[in-house]
This record gives C-alpha cells, structure tokens and sequence, in this order.
C-alpha cells in the first residue's frame, strides 16, 4: 500500500493554476526525487504533502489520513511521522545545533534528558555532526546546515524524510556527500524518502523513481532508466540542458511588439 | 466616485481583516498561555517566558524610570508655573500623584515597551518567517502560537503592569524632588500628601490599563510578524507598523479606559 497517495491535487495561487490535477503513489521505503526546473511547481507540491497548504481541490494521503481534510489535531499526529529538512535549513538560530535537534524530543517525547542528549548525539554522529553540537546555526557552514537539518529532520525517527532542494548552493564534493548521507539513512533506517531537486546527477544517484514536473503538470514519471530512455521533447530539454528561447533575437523583438502594443492600447 | 466608493470598501474589509486578525489570536493565545505558566505548563515554555520577563521587564527598567522621573518633573513644574499664581502649589503633590497613578505611569510604560519590545517582537517573529522557521516549527507539529506568542504575552502581562509601578514611584518621586526644591516640602511631608491623593482605586484602574496595553503591545506586534510576506524589507516594514499600530491602538484604548472609569468608577 502506497505511504502517500495523491489524488487529483489542484493548486491555484490568486486564480493563477500552479498543480494541475497531479495524482502519484509514493511506495513504502523508496525514494521518490521530484525533478524539473524553476517555477514548474515543485516546491509547491512539497509544501501541500507536508501540510503547511490546502490545495484549491483534490487529495493527499498519508499513511491513510486526507492530510487535506484532517482535522488540526491529526494532522498534528501526521506530521510527527514526517521529518522535513527545509532549502535554507531553516535552523533555530536562537538555539544551538544541538538544541535545534533536540527540541521535537523535548516536546513530543517524555524521555530523560540524559536519553535525550544521548538520541541528538547519535542523529548527529549519522550526518557526521557529533563535535559541532554546541555550535549556533550561523557558526556553520552552508552543508554543515544542511546536514545539522536532515539531523533535526531525523530527531524522532520519522517514516517519511521530506528534503527540499539539498544539494542546492553545494560545490559538487558536498553535494555527493549528501547524496551518500541520503542513500545511508534509507538504507539503515529504510524510510521513505521524498527529494526535490534540479540537479539531476543528484536525482540519478538517489532516487527509485523520478517524477518530472513541467508547469504543475507530472510530464514523467518512472524508473530512473524510463527517465533517461524517455523522448518526451520537455524532458529531453531538460535532460539534455538544451535553453529556451529567452535570449534569442526573435524572442526578444516579440516581447518588445507586445510591450509597443500594450503601450499604444 | 465608484472608485472612491471601492477604496472606501477594500479600506473597510482590510481593516475588519486586522482586527479579525488579531481577535483570533488573542483568543487562540488564551487558549495556549496555559501550557506557559510554571508547574502546570511547559518547563520549556515557561523558561522561554522568563527570558522574555527579562527582555521586556528587567532590561526596560532604566529606560522607564529615567522616563517616568522626567515627565515627572515635567508635570510638577508646568503645574506649578499656573498654580502658584492662584496660591495653590500644594495641589501640585495631587496632580502628580493622580496623574501618574491613573494615567501617566502605564501609558508611559506601555509607549516604551512598545517601542523596545513591540518592535523586537515583530522583527524576530518576522525573520523566522521568511528564514522558514515558523513552517520548521508547523511541520515538527509545534503550533507557533503556543511556541512563540504564548510565552511573550505571558511575559508581558506580568512585566507591564510591575513596570507601571515603578513608573509611578519614579514619576512620583521626580515631583517630590521638585517640591523639595522649590518650596522645601519635606520628603516625608510629600510623601504623607500623596497617600492622601491617591486612592486604591487609582492604583487598581491603572493596572486594569497596562493589562489591556500589554494585551495590545503583544498582540498586534506579533501579529505583525506573523503577517509578514516577501523578504526582509517586509520585516523592516512590519517592525516600523508593530510600533506605530501598537502606540496608536494604545492610546486609544487609554481614551476607552479612561472615559469608562470616569463615567461608572470616579462618579
């Protein structure tokens, strides 16, 4: 049975339509990477299965439980099976690496807090971490964050580990070691795992399946060989980086007739 | 004339939405400031709540009182000049007294805070908005209400109305140095007098005034925090309309206070 399932989701931001009617099934302990470029809608579907927006109309189960319909207090019960590691990190600045890791165990848990140091030590000797507890979000590094937040993420040992965009504004050598990090914590604590990205060498690595996003709509999705095999001209595009028309002539006079017109009008 | 007519109503509907806005999260920080007081709450949030008594309370203590001192000796002196010439100085210790007590204390305190606090408030509630923080905190099923709001409102109405007192005796204070100076009314004189000013219900409708102030302050503050979209400019932004909305919503409410006590309480 699918840990996530998506029915006909429907997002609209101020009439203008961001989703259009996506439906997917996300298995039990894969790793689905959700790829395509900027403004395709990505994030926005993030943000709708982790609950922080309701959609305009259509579904997301998880683990059973309409995440769309579900009363505050289930949600609230949702959520704690889901660890999220945000673009920016999105630490606690106020408090210290460790703390940050340790405040859902705090509120959630009734652990003592000698268990509970113990458990942030452990998450973060996973993500390579345990000597920078006692550092401030802003003392580290732009992986070290990233990493510091797949170690909150992991606090209470989720089912399902949500991340947005990891590898993004990584030189290459950091953004491989979270691709590893990624391969590892499914691998030991087989969770279901859900990434965002563009970068598609990080996709390939990681993911069991790869759905392609191309304005709010699923273009693909399948295995990563369907993906690489696929013919589809927006995937190859994307694929094959080959650029739009943006900066080339035509497209540059067309947008200065439109601008005249409108002018004149 | 339509689009008169149109503006007149969006200005209408976003000004409903504000205080909507607000109500609703007043309502839902009474239903959290539970889980901020001590023994039967949070331990988290109630040493959250103490850090904000000291933010708010402790570190405000100079500002206020250096505040409190010089409109004090403000008030006895411009009273004086008039009320010399009808030789009734001595009403000067009333007006002071009364003044401070009924007015001028919590109406100082609360423009203070709402400018060191109130401020500070937006701003930090506003970074974590766009840094992300407050979507961290929805997703690790921490409800940023009982989180954030909750232990800063408890910290204000605990600090706001202890700051009003002190506010007072400092105020009170200053116009005995005045009358000390100038007339060589004896401290412990004065101090006799401005017992005989004042009543416990000066005091009483005083504090009922720096609790709906701290009300205020915190709400609309955090409010403004929370309100805010886009990237850090909207935080500069939402910091400068904390204060503003804050201290004219507060003064507004010292009008409401005082004309319902003067109508039931003083008559």
């Amino acid at each position: 049975m699918a840990i996530i399932s998506i029915r006909d989701l429907v997002v609209e931001y101020d009439g203008r339509r961001i989703l259009d009617s996506l439906s997917l099934d996300i298995e039990h302990g894969e790793t689905m990477v959700f790829l395509g470029g900027s403004g395709s809608g990505k994030s926005t579907l993030l943000r709708q299965i982790i609950g922080l927006e309701r959609p305009k109309a259509g579904s997301i189960f998880v683990k059973g439980t309409d995440i769309t319909r579900c009363s505050a207090a289930e949600l609230k019960k949702v959520r704690r099976s889901i660890g999220v590691a945000f673009q920016s990190a999105a630490l606690f600045n106020s408090l210290s690496v460790a703390d940050n890791v340790a405040l859902t165990l705090r509120e959630h848990t009734r652990l003592a807090p000698s268990i509970i140091e113990l458990m942030v030590w452990m998450k973060l000797a996973v993500v390579g971490l345990a000597d920078f507890g006692k550092l401030h979000p802003q003392e580290l590094s732009g992986g070290m964050k990233k990493r510091a937040a797949v170690a909150r993420a992991l606090a209470l040992s989720p089912e399902i580990l949500v991340l947005d965009e990891p590898s993004a504004g990584l030189d290459p050598i950091v953004a491989a070691e979270l691709d590893e990090l990624i391969l590892f914590l499914k691998e030991v604590f087989e969770m279901t795992v859900i990434v965002v990205t563009h970068e598609m060498p990080s996709a390939f690595r990681i993911a069991d399946r790869i759905a392609m996003l191309y304005k709010g709509s699923f273009r693909l999705v399948g295995s990563k060989d369907e993906i690489r095999a696929s013919q589809d001209p927006r995937v190859r595009q994307f694929l094959d980086r080959v650029p739009g028309n943006i900066a080339e002539t035509p497209a540059v006079a067309a947008h200065f007739e439109q601008y005249l017109q409108a002018q004149e009008a | 004339m339509a689009n008169v007519l149109e503006d007149v109503g969006k200005k209408t509907i976003s000004h409903l939405d504000y205080v909507g806005s607000v109500n609703i999260q007043w309502w839902a920080t009474l239903r959290a400031v539970g889980s901020a007081l001590p023994f039967v709450g949070n331990r988290y949030r109630w040493q959250a709540s103490v850090q904000q008594m000291l933010q708010i309370g402790v570190d405000a203590l100079p500002m206020v009182a250096l505040m409190a001192i010089c409109t004090g000796f403000i008030l006895a002196m411009q009273g004086a000049s008039e009320l010399r010439r009808f030789g009734a100085i001595h009403y000067v210790i009333d007006l002071v007294a009364v003044g401070f007590t009924r007015e001028l204390g919590p109406l100082l305190t609360a423009i203070a805070v709402s400018g060191r606090s109130g401020s500070a408030f937006a701003a930090e509630i506003g970074t974590m908005k766009v840094s992300e923080e407050l979507d961290s905190l929805r997703v690790m099923a921490l409800d940023p209400i009982e989180f954030i709001l909750a232990p800063k409102y408890l910290a204000a109405l605990i600090t706001v109305p202890c700051l009003s007192i002190l506010s007072n005796v400092c105020g009170i204070l200053a116009g005995g140095l005045f009358m000390f100076l100038s007339t060589h009314l004896s401290p412990i004189l004065y101090v006799r007098d401005v017992f005989e000013s004042i009543e416990l219900r000066d005091v009483i409708t005083g504090l009922i005034k720096s609790v709906a102030f701290a009300t205020i302050i915190a709400q609309v503050s955090c409010l403004e925090g929370f309100r805010v979209r886009g990237g850090p400019d909207s935080v500069g932004r939402s910091t400068t309309s904390a204060v503003v909305k804050s201290t004219f919503l507060v003064i507004v409410a010292d009008a409401v206070f005082t004309a319902i006590f003067y109508f039931t309480v003083q008559h």
